[in-house]
């Protein structure tokens, strides 16, 4: 049944994040055959809009307001209320990020609608539209399809391929005029921490490191290899606890949920709180001293050794091969 | 200050999962609050106890639900309530239960509700937002600090590692993320207190809610166990030959690199 599908894309530093393109993807799979319309809010997004549509994005609509220049669910909720008052669509999908997961579950109140979140994966399976979404923290995966009403889901970043992007697409970008008022939440600062380099939930390598690491100092090694193969580095709770570093790198149950083509485990023991986190990785590769480790039994390739030994040859012989390639 | 805190009883996800017939296995599983509900009783304890005031925290659920509602009351809030559906309703969704706390909160007079930023079985997060959606009032999630003056909040919330500091009023709903505070162990006479304490239970009938105004908008059609990886290989031989085996795998094998 074709349908057609709202995609709220997130800019970030004046560039489309690359969850958006995946949520296009995902939004062409939910319209089958239907149209897709890319929304873009900010206070000048419309030069966004190109890329967009070359991604899969039939045309792209965008509310531009000072206001919306950061995010607020206040702002953004008004904007988006008045693009699907206009468009009266029949799904909505956003990336399952900070932003999404603030904001879908109020539209999805104010319309009176379900809401399936984190999705993983998505198909048509006889006449319906089936999404996946990993429950109990990773360790089980339920189906879930939408019994009423709109369809609307949040897509976790980094599992969702996005459509090859077409320079040769084209497409209509309007503007909608909002007034944004009242907005009840005002951000006084941002502190940035965990944004310099390569954001976590994205990132294609991570280089993640625990207590094994032993300091603040130990995590240089695991940043020159994350360099070299840009990726980030991210931590165990472990290392958190320890003051190794900040807590916007920890990984796990209570950290943040990630799914790297590569994870590579240094000097973390894979508690099952950290297990939860990245065992969904696709390659996992972890390096310990203790052959009985529990981290081994989910990694794809293991090394039983000091990391302070090994990363820093592992990091040398990725050099070598990423200048020969 | 009027304070309610939503706590979910949740499956301690440390447990090993299994599946039973379509269902995860409960038989002889642990059962918690939800560990960000823990951090949300804390601040709600804390700021009770900085601005005077009464700490309720409400569940919706099942009679099981009553044992973390008495380790709430234990760790210092005042009362519990139970929104016992079990006679009422068979398949929930998020906006089943949000509809569900808001009709239950929306003539409380409510200064300030605190819930957690995400339940680890469920997952999804939702919970909080659609309730302070319901009740129209502002939301600020996954937070690490939450100041109080008068009727001004000042909000610490982490956005994927950066932190933003808002400023919002009250009434206010927000959700717990890791750091918010370290959350209390019940003490022995704090136990003792809480079994005193009132934990009222009610239904739907008493919301004036019947099982369609609640009806689930999304069904879970089946649930699986992740793919079983193969044992990994743990390489053997010269460090150094063992660096080039990986490198070698990863770039010809796995195509990761
Ligand atoms: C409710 C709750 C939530 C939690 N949430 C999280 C979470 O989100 N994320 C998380 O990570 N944890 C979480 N934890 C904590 C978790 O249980 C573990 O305590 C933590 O993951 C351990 O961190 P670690 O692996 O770095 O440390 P350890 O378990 O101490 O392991 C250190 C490892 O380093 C190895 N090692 C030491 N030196 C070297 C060396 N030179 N070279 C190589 N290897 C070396 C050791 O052999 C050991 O295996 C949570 C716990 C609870 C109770
Ligand atoms: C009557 C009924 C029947 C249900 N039937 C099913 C079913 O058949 N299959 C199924 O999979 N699930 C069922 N559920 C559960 C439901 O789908 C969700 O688990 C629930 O809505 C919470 O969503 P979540 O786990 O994603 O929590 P999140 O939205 O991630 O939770 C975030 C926060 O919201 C608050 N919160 C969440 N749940 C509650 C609660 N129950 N009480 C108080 N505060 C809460 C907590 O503060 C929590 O930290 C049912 C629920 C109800 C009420």
């Amino acid at each position: 049944m074709a349908r057609k599908v709202l995609v709220l894309g997130e800019v970030r530093e004046g560039s489309l994040r690359n969850v958006s393109f995946e949520a296009v993807a995902a939004a062409k799979t939910s319209a089958e055959g239907g149209e897709v319309v890319g929304v873009l809010f900010g206070d000048s997004v419309s030069a966004l809009g190109a890329e967009f549509i070359q991604y899969g994005a039939d045309r792209v609509v965008t509310v531009e307001d000072e206001q919306l220049k950061q995010y607020t669910s206040d702002g953004y909720s008004q904007a988006l209320l008045a693009v699907i008052d206009q468009e009266d669509p029949e799904g909505i999908i956003f990336g399952h990020t900070a932003q999404g997961k603030d904001l879908a579950p109020r539209i999805a109140a104010k319309l009176e609608s379900g809401l399936i979140s984190d999705v993983t994966d998505l198909e048509v399976e006889g006449g319906n539209l089936v999404f996946t979404r990993p429950i109990y923290s990773g360790k089980a995966f339920e189906k879930k399809i939408v019994t009423d009403g709109l369809l609307f889901a949040t897509i976790r970043p980094n599992n969702i391929a996005p459509l090859e992007k077409d320079e040769s697409r084209t497409g209509d970008v309007s503007s909608l005029s909002v007034e944004i008022k009242n907005l009840r939440q005002v951000i006084k600062e941002v502190v940035r921490k965990a944004t310099e380099g390569v954001d976590l939930s994205e990132a294609k390598v991570i280089v993640a490191g625990g207590r094994g690491v032993k300091s603040e100092e130990g995590f240089e090694p695991l940043k020159e290899l994350a360099d070299v193969l840009g990726g980030a580095v991210g931590a165990s709770r472990g290392a958190c606890d320890a003051d190794y570093c900040d807590y916007s790198l920890q990984i796990g149950q209570t950290g943040k949920v990630v799914t790297p083509d590569l994870y590579i485990a240094c000097g973390i023991s894979g508690a099952i709180q950290h297990l939860a986190g990245m065992s969904n990785s696709k390659i996992i590769v972890a390096i310990n001293k203790d052959p009985e480790a529990n981290i081994f039994k989910v990694a794809d390739y293991g090394i039983v050794g000091d990391l302070f030994e090994v990363l820093p040859l592992l990091t040398k012989e990725f050099k070598e091969l990423l200048v020969n390639a | 200050m009027n304070i309610y805190v939503l706590m979910k009883r949740t499956f301690d996800t440390e447990e090993k999962i299994t599946i039973s017939s379509g269902k995860i296995n409960e038989d002889g599983a642990e059962f918690i609050i939800n560990p960000y509900d823990e951090y949300a009783i804390e601040e709600a304890i804390q700021v009770r106890d900085a601005h005077g005031g009464e700490v309720t925290v409400v569940s919706v659920g099942t009679e099981e639900a009553e044992k973390q509602l008495r380790t709430a009351l234990a760790m210092g809030a005042d009362k519990a309530v139970l929104i016992n559906t079990e006679d009422d309703v068979e398949e929930g969704d998020q906006f089943t239960t949000s509809k569900i706390l808001a009709e239950f909160l929306k003539d409380k007079e409510v200064d300030l509700i605190i819930g957690g930023n995400v339940a680890i079985d469920g997952g999804s997060g939702q919970v909080g937002p659609r309730v302070a959606e319901l009740l129209a009032i502002p939301y600020i999630t996954t937070i690490t600090k939450l100041d109080i003056e008068g009727t001004t909040a000042t909000v610490v919330r982490d956005v994927e590692g950066d932190s933003e500091v808002i400023e919002t009023s009250l009434p206010l709903l927000v959700t717990a993320q890791q750091g918010l505070n370290e959350p209390r162990y019940p003490s022995l006479p704090g136990i003792m207190k809480a079994k005193k304490k009132p934990l009222d239970e009610i239904e739907l009938d008493d919301l004036d809610l019947d099982e369609d105004d609640v009806e689930a908008k999304t069904k879970t059609i089946e649930i699986s166990l992740p793919p079983k990886k193969e044992a990994g290989k743990v390489l053997e031989g010269e460090l150094e030959d063992q660096v080039k085996e990986l490198v070698g795998l990863l770039h010809n094998e796995a195509k990761v690199v």
